[in-house]
């Protein structure tokens, strides 16, 4: 057999056992959950703090959380780094710009789709740090713990999203 | 500002295990994402199916033991709605949630790391509004670090007897016309581009 991580692509099934026996180890090793969003929100902070320090004393933020470079960050570090090694010892390698199934319903525009890359990228961020966690946070780690919050916020961002797609795509047939 | 070294690298080492999974899982990829909401690729329902029912399977087993503790989000009624609102809209139109499009940045993906950029802003708007959107969110009250469990007052055993009962079934209905694959090669996912 040749070296998994040379495969493209492996069962969805086994991806999210391998995700939950992560999620096992995580909890134990680092009394953590898996989580994302986290770090985004402890890195914005710290920026403030470099460059204008006096937020720390007018911003509540600062007494509710101590931002720091931690065992969440280097998640977000690590999923980078891991996804390099896959997508380099696999060759799906994906250098693009604009995702075709974008391009045929929107255009090629480069601008258009780095805009809304952007602007949704954001506004995905805000709402996850409204609810207190995202995909991972809530849709991995809090479900498994059976959180009520975690199963609300998951139903809610999934019908959400579905109306979003099939607002935006929905008429495109040739997928 | 920084945990312990050690805490660093076991952090640093969980992320690239996960960081493998979700891109050989093919979920750091535009289509796949935005498909699963079209409901013409199951892939992220799968993936994310399968995690929290042996999840929830390793962590209840262990809880009794002490080895783990739960770290339950408070049910922050108007943050969790509107934020669930927001974050499905944004990640429909960005086509990646937080994790995948870090691990679409390791693809290669320019419009991910536009978005991964997108997504420190809007961090940053939120620490920066944070005393006004707390005061926002909480109007509709909390109902605390509740569990299903709690709530409806049974075993968590039972919840997770149910779901995994659910998961079982959705397998099988989705593989009911393509029995003979299954099982046979774990390791070969569809094998179509994006």
């Amino acid at each position: 057999m040749s070296n998994p991580l040379s495969r493209k692509s492996w069962s969805p099934y086994l991806v999210g056992i391998a995700i939950g026996i992560l999620s096992w180890f995580a909890f134990w090793s680092a009394n953590h959950p898996l989580g994302i969003t986290t770090a985004f929100e402890h890195t914005a902070a710290l920026i403030f703090q470099a460059v204008y320090p006096p937020i720390v004393e007018t911003n509540s933020y600062f007494d509710a959380e101590s931002p720091k470079i931690g065992w969440e960050w280097m998640v977000v570090l690590g999923v980078f780094l891991g996804s390099l090694l896959s997508t380099l010892s696999s060759g799906d390698v994906e250098r693009i710009k604009v995702p075709q199934m974008w391009k045929d319903r929107f255009g090629s525009s480069v601008a258009l789709r780095f805009t809304v890359a952007a602007l949704s990228g954001g506004v995905m961020m805000f709402g996850a740090r409204l609810a207190q966690g995202c995909t991972s946070g809530h849709g991995i780690s809090g479900n498994l713990q059976l959180a009520a919050s975690s199963w609300l916020f998951s139903v809610t961002f999934f019908g959400a999203a579905v109306v979003t797609a099939f607002l935006c795509y929905g008429r495109t047939r040739h997928v | 500002m920084f945990d312990p070294i050690w805490k660093l690298l076991l952090g640093l080492f969980t992320g690239i295990i996960f960081g493998i999974l979700l891109q050989k899982g093919r979920v750091a990829k535009f289509r796949v994402i935005v498909s699963q909401f079209l409901f013409r690729d199951w892939t992220v329902v799968k993936i994310m199916g399968t995690a929290v029912v042996v999840g929830a399977m390793g962590i209840y087993a262990l809880l009794p033991a002490g080895l783990v503790s739960l770290h339950i989000k408070p049910l922050v009624w108007l943050g969790v709605i509107a934020g669930g609102v927001l974050f499905g809209v944004g990640m429909a139109l960005f086509g990646y949630c937080p994790g995948t499009s870090v691990a679409a940045c390791g693809e290669g993906r320019r419009d991910a790391m536009v978005g991964v950029g997108g997504m420190l802003l809007g961090a940053a708007v939120y620490v920066w509004f944070y005393p006004q959107i707390q005061s926002v969110i909480t109007m509709w009250g909390s109902a605390g670090k509740l569990t299903l469990p709690e709530w409806t007052d049974v075993s968590p055993w039972l919840w997770i007897t149910g779901l995994t009962l659910v998961a079982i079934v959705a397998v099988l209905w989705s593989n009911r016309r393509r029995m003979p694959s299954l099982g046979t090669d774990p390791l070969a996912g569809q094998q179509h581009p994006t």
